[in-house]
């Protein structure tokens, strides 16, 4: 295509297709890109797992808010400010030695959003939606977290609109962190339940 | 339906990859079209059950050979279609000349309507929660067991196929929500109570070889369920 005198970088068939319903639905006034900007920026910047990793902390250090947790999630996790899309209703599953909880969607991706921010790529998979409530040891094996046979396995499947977040085990010798340098131990992916956090010396 | 989307207990998908230090988003029209599903559903274009139905319906090769926000494109360029939104023909029109040349089509960056993006704002904060109150008290406690239906709905379901037909306990009861099977229809919400079944894995896959103790916790809803000791005289 030489009309222009010059050559665009060319676009994949899927960003052209976005493209043009961008174009269309731009000319109908149905999306703005204020409120583009609004959402992109919200789950890239505020939104994430920072914020699950505040809950977890709090309910390491403060067995009155733990129980509330476990009580109504909805309602402690928003004592913390954290809330609203794909987290209207909160259960928060908590591991022990003996009971590991890990959480997955397999008719779709459902997540807490409010908590952990969007999900990765791997828990919308194919592989990870498939094999987790059908051989549940052997994908925690690849994440690295070995679990004995003695200790309980719960696959939370979320197929309806309440989300899961698991409360991990607070590791050893965390016994002189602050609340604040505990919440920077806690990962996304303890809280999904496809790792254990670690604790400090082992996380460098 | 009983379509690719409902993967649970399938092989041949090999093992999980995991990207390190991964983004956000992996590219700017993932951005837009993420931005898509608040501001169309938020303006009740079309439900989040319809949403999820027309990825549903999206083709069972197309599901897995595409990404995830393929995956809403997809379920937005169907239905907007459908409901005469947008012009399918103007659409295609539109992707085939962008292909060939990206600056055919400006991009604009017009004002609009300055209230959608306060209305987004609000409800990431707020949400839109499907829960709904029902006079009628749950049929089913703490503790009691049920079985799950043994159906192949043509239309949307969150009863997903591993579990049909399988004994278990209810552990919660979370209340009445929105039932998707006729809200993905515009069939009505119909809320019923939905509650956290536990299955014990050999009652879902036999004799399986994963080792060790494990369960499977299912949200589901109450029509999905019967009482384990009426189970023979329900079908």
């Amino acid at each position: 295509m030489e009309r222009h005198g010059h050559h665009p970088e060319p676009i994949s068939e899927v960003e052209a297709r976005v493209r043009a319903l961008e174009s269309l639905l731009y000319e109908k006034g149905l999306i703005t890109p204020e409120a583009v900007d609004t959402l992109v920026s919200a789950y890239e910047s505020d939104i994430g797992p920072l914020n699950g990793a505040r809950v977890v902390a709090r309910a390491w250090v403060d067995p009155d808010y733990k129980r509330r947790l476990l009580e109504d999630g909805t309602r402690a996790i928003a004592e913390l400010g954290f809330g609203g899309m794909q987290g209207e209703h909160m259960v928060v599953v908590e591991n022990t030695p003996t009971v590991h909880n890990v959480v997955v969607c397999t008719l779709c991706s459902c997540y807490p959003w409010p908590v952990l921010g969007l999900p990765p790529v791997w828990y919308k998979s194919a592989p990870y939606r498939s094999r987790m409530v059908i051989e549940p040891r052997a994908v925690l094996r690849e994440f690295g977290t070995e679990i004995p046979e003695e200790v309980e396995i719960r696959v939370w499947d979320s197929s309806a609109e309440v989300r899961y977040l698991v409360l991990p085990e607070r590791p050893e010798g965390t016994e002189g962190l602050s609340e604040e340098e505990l919440a920077q131990l806690v990962t996304r992916d303890a809280m999904i339940g496809v790792a254990k956090v670690k604790a400090p010396a082992a996380a460098r | 339906m009983n379509g690719i989307h409902d993967l649970g207990g399938m092989h041949g998908f090999g093992p999980v990859t995991v990207e390190a230090d991964e983004p956000v988003f992996h590219a700017d029209w993932e951005k837009t079209v993420f931005a898509g599903f608040a501001q169309l559903a938020g303006q009740g274009l079309f439900n989040l059950d319809e949403f999820r139905h027309a990825i549903e319906r999206m083709g069972n090769a197309r599901y897995l050979t595409s990404s995830y926000y393929e995956h809403w494109l997809s379920a937005y360029e169907t239905l907007l279609v459908e409901k005469g939104i947008v012009d399918g023909e103007e659409l295609r029109r539109r992707a085939s000349q962008l292909s060939e040349d990206p600056d055919a089509i400006p991009r604009p960056r017009p004002r609009g309507d300055e209230r959608l993006a306060p209305r987004v704002r609000t409800l990431i904060q707020r949400g839109a929660s499907t829960a709904r109150r029902v006079e009628a008290p749950p049929r089913f406690r703490v503790g009691d067991r049920v079985v799950t239906r043994v159906t192949n709905p043509r239309g949307h379901t969150r009863l997903p196929r591993y579990i049909r037909g399988k004994r278990g306990t209810v552990e919660m009861v979370h209340g009445a929500f929105v039932l998707p099977d006729t809200n993905s229809r515009l069939e009505g919400e119909n809320p019923q109570y939905v509650y956290s079944v536990r299955f014990e894995a050999d009652e879902v896959w036999g004799e399986h070889a994963d080792g060790g103790r494990s369960a499977i916790y299912v949200d589901l809803w109450e029509s999905y369920l019967e009482p384990a000791a009426e189970a023979g005289r329900a079908r």
